[in-house]
């Protein structure tokens, strides 16, 4: 099968924790303080299917657990690439990125999920800042490709800490660079002000930057502005390294298992059969009604409200953070 | 259109050619294969990984790990020129193309994201108990006659039961529900007699079809209204709503009644199969992806290569259709032991009878909800279901279905 371009295990097996392995096939400096990775299977295979606004959560061996957005080009089905700001203030992952990752290292890849996905517009108006460019990256080439006219309205400190100048620079004036060291801080009122009606606002930055936008959106209709919170929120890793139980609620059976045995298998294992189609947290054919107990989420399909409401969860992937999770089965 | 290769060699000189694809001329669309395909599926797998299908000029695929990998890679082979014969780059679509199965990212991304939260199983909680009672209560009908037709009696009738329900049709025109969706998948085949039968009446149907996306028809609870409110919520456009509604109608119609008729012969022809689901009703839903698996409603889809492909020592020239046999791929030995078998204990996780990828089934969940619901009642309440008379299959060019088949239900 070597000479063929279909991959022959089309999709990556996911770790019991609902993740990836990929490994760091390239680093490099992209920007002051701004590193880029591409992340790829060691064997070949395609890596989970992403749309513009997804993110991915970075499992690294220090133990930290950080969410980037993908930037790369979705057509390649081989790679996912991130860019990664050092983060003075940040907590371990951005500066472990940065001083102690290489090449060939392996991380855990969970995700990707998508808060952010790009919606039709008769028009867009994309706001970065800083590292906030980064979500914002893949939107412009299917924007074009939809036919959608857009504008990117992107500030940074210095020119030099602004990432992707160079990729940006092939869309000549749709792109406005303003660093804030000539520029001052960016005019998003007028940016906004300036636009036709049935324009959509994409935003992701710092704070400030995201309130300012809010602030000049207030009168657009629902569904116009869209943001990225990029604060990193910290998923961390399994809510447990111990054993925990699994109670079946229909036969009153309970199960031991293991950190390192997806439930799904463990269900298996004790002849109970739970249907699955990806085993990767993605398409929900396995989602279990969780009657009692606390499950640890770690798929792909359930929003912030989803995962703390915690009534059902996905086998396949995710797992108990309570001592015993009692199961509708 | 990458800016890093994937990591494979190049095609160069020395890539194969088309003239080292093995061909067939068998007329995959001919009534002969249609009613029983399964020796035609055998000899393309043991022809070759890829074959061309000389009466068309296309490429087929029949075994599992081709069919799968072509269809998780749509940035290779492509949905928007069309999933059926017809090539959308040099044909007219004969209705305007589905936002969904007709379309490639990034145009495919906005209306799947709305759709999928939809007709999620977390959705659908709140349609299980009234399903469940809709089922015993239709079990109950059924039990009062001494045989049914399992397919014009249970399968073709307890869907349009629920589902249009569900979407929130109005009660007029649900009548062209089933022609509409038998013309459709007929549609992706060529234009045999199979297609010429349905040409008189698709006009009308489809005007009837259409009228029933409109948000004014709607019911204000289901799924219809759902996509007309992600709408208002600049989630999709108001012009892609109607259309969105149609794939509710197009795909999850048709699809869900053969698969319960494949799922009630499987049953017939291995009856000790029900048996083991009177014992354990909770493999309901196994048994139900295990008909996916074994009738593969399904049978068939096209995509097109959006560039020169090789494929297991062959290649697929850019702008080719490569026809996907799903039903084949299901029934691949080197996939599945004893492929013919239904077989409750089987785990039939992974079939591609609702395709894969990004492509695959979004109605998915919907069809298991309504066929467990159905078969749970089943279950508990009918000791043994007896054929009455030999079953007759309707013939589709791209679904494998039964136009009858009488049994007796004898009650527990």
């Amino acid at each position: 099968m070597s000479s063929s371009t279909i991959s022959p295990s089309a999709t990556l097996p996911a770790t019991p924790s609902g993740q990836v392995t990929l490994a760091v096939v390239a680093k490099t400096v992209e920007a002051d303080g701004v590193c880029r990775l591409r992340l790829a299977d060691p064997a070949g295979r395609r890596v989970p299917d992403w749309a513009p606004g997804a993110h991915i959560d970075l499992g690294l061996a220090d133990g930290t657990t950080r969410q980037y957005s993908l930037c790369g080009d979705r057509w390649d089905p081989y790679a996912y690439e991130v860019a990664v700001l050092r983060e003075p203030d940040g907590r371990g992952g951005s500066a472990y990125v940065h001083d102690v990752l290489a090449e060939g290292d392996a991380v855990e890849v969970g995700g990707p999920r998508n808060n952010f996905a790009l919606v039709p517009a008769d028009r867009y108006l994309f706001v970065a800042g800083g590292i906030g460019i980064t979500p914002l990256l893949p939107m412009l080439e299917q924007a074009a490709m939809l036919g959608t006219p857009w504008t990117l309205l992107y500030g940074g400190r210095t020119s030099a800490s602004m990432a992707f100048l160079d990729r940006l620079a092939r869309w000549g004036d749709h792109v406005v660079v303003r660093p804030q060291e000539t520029h001052g801080l960016l005019d998003v009122a007028g940016a906004v002000a300036a636009q036709p009606a049935g324009t959509k606002v994409y935003c992701c930055g710092p704070a400030p930057l995201l309130a300012a936008v809010e602030a000049a959106c207030v009168d657009l209709p629902a569904g116009h502005l869209r943001l990225e919170r990029f604060t990193a929120r910290e998923q961390g890793p399994p809510a447990r390294t111990t054993p925990y139980e699994i109670e079946l609620a229909t036969s009153g059976r309970v199960l031991d298992v293991a950190p390192g045995t997806s439930v799904l298998d463990a269900l298996s294992e004790a002849g109970v059969p739970v249907l699955a189609s990806c085993r990767q947290g993605v398409c929900g054919t396995c989602e279990t009604t969780v009657l009692a107990g606390v499950p640890d989420h770690r798929d792909s399909l359930l929003d912030d409200d989803e995962r703390r409401r915690g009534d059902c969860f996905y086998p396949c992937v995710s797992r108990s953070a309570s001592d015993r999770l009692v199961l509708d089965l | 259109m990458s800016m890093h290769a994937p990591p494979v060699p190049p095609l160069a000189a020395t890539a194969p050619t088309t003239s080292d694809v093995p061909t067939m001329d068998v007329d995959p669309f001919s009534d002969e294969v249609l009613v029983d395909p399964l020796p035609f599926h055998e000899a393309l797998r043991e022809t070759g990984p890829l074959v061309l299908l000389e009466r068309y000029g296309i490429y087929g695929m029949g075994r599992y790990e081709e069919v799968h990998a072509a269809l998780v890679d749509w940035q290779g082979f492509q949905s928007a020129a069309g999933v059926g014969l017809s090539n959308f780059r040099r044909e007219t679509p004969w209705r305007p193309p589905s936002l969904l199965l007709e379309t490639d990212p990034p145009h495919h991304d906005a209306p799947r994201h709305v759709l999928e939260p939809i007709l999620a199983p977390r959705s659908l909680r709140r349609l299980r108990e009234r399903w469940a009672a809709a089922a015993e209560t239709f079990v109950d009908e059924l039990l009062e006659r001494e045989e049914v037709d399992a397919v014009r009696d249970i399968a073709e009738t307890f869907p349009l039961r629920v589902f249009p329900d569900a979407v929130g049709l109005p009660q007029e025109g649900r009548q062209h529900l089933l022609p509409y969706g038998d013309h459709l998948f007929n549609a992706f085949g060529p234009d045999n007699h199979l297609v010429e039968k349905g040409k008189a009446r698709i006009g009308a149907i489809a005007a009837s079809v259409d009228a029933q996306c409109r948000r004014d028809v709607l019911s204000p609870d289901g799924f219809g209204a759902q996509i007309w409110a992600a709408a208002d919520r600049g989630d999709i456009t108001h012009a892609q709503a109607p259309t969105i509604v149609r794939s509710l109608l197009s795909a999850g119609v048709d699809t869900t009644v053969h698969a319960l008729g494949g799922v009630l012969q499987g049953f017939l022809r291995f009856p000790d199969q029900w048996q083991v689901l009177r014992a354990q009703p909770s493999r309901a839903r196994v048994a139900f992806d295990e008909a996916i698996r074994w009738e593969s409603p399904v049978q068939t889809f096209f995509r097109t290569a959006t560039r020169d492909i090789a494929v297991a020592g062959g290649v697929v020239p850019e702008g080719e259709k490569i026809l996907m046999f799903l039903g084949s791929a299901n029934h691949d030995p080197r996939r599945w032991h004893d492929p013919d078998r239904f077989d409750l204990d089987r785990d039939p996780s992974g079939h591609v009878g609702f395709g894969m990828g990004i492509h695959q089934c979004v109605g998915q969940h919907v069809a298991r909800l309504e066929a467990e619901s159905l078969l749970h009642a089943l279950a508990r309440r009918v000791e043994r279901i007896e054929p009455a008379g030999e079953p007759r299959r309707h013939l589709n060019n791209t679904m494998r279905a039964w136009a009858s088949m009488p049994v007796r239900l004898v009650a527990a």
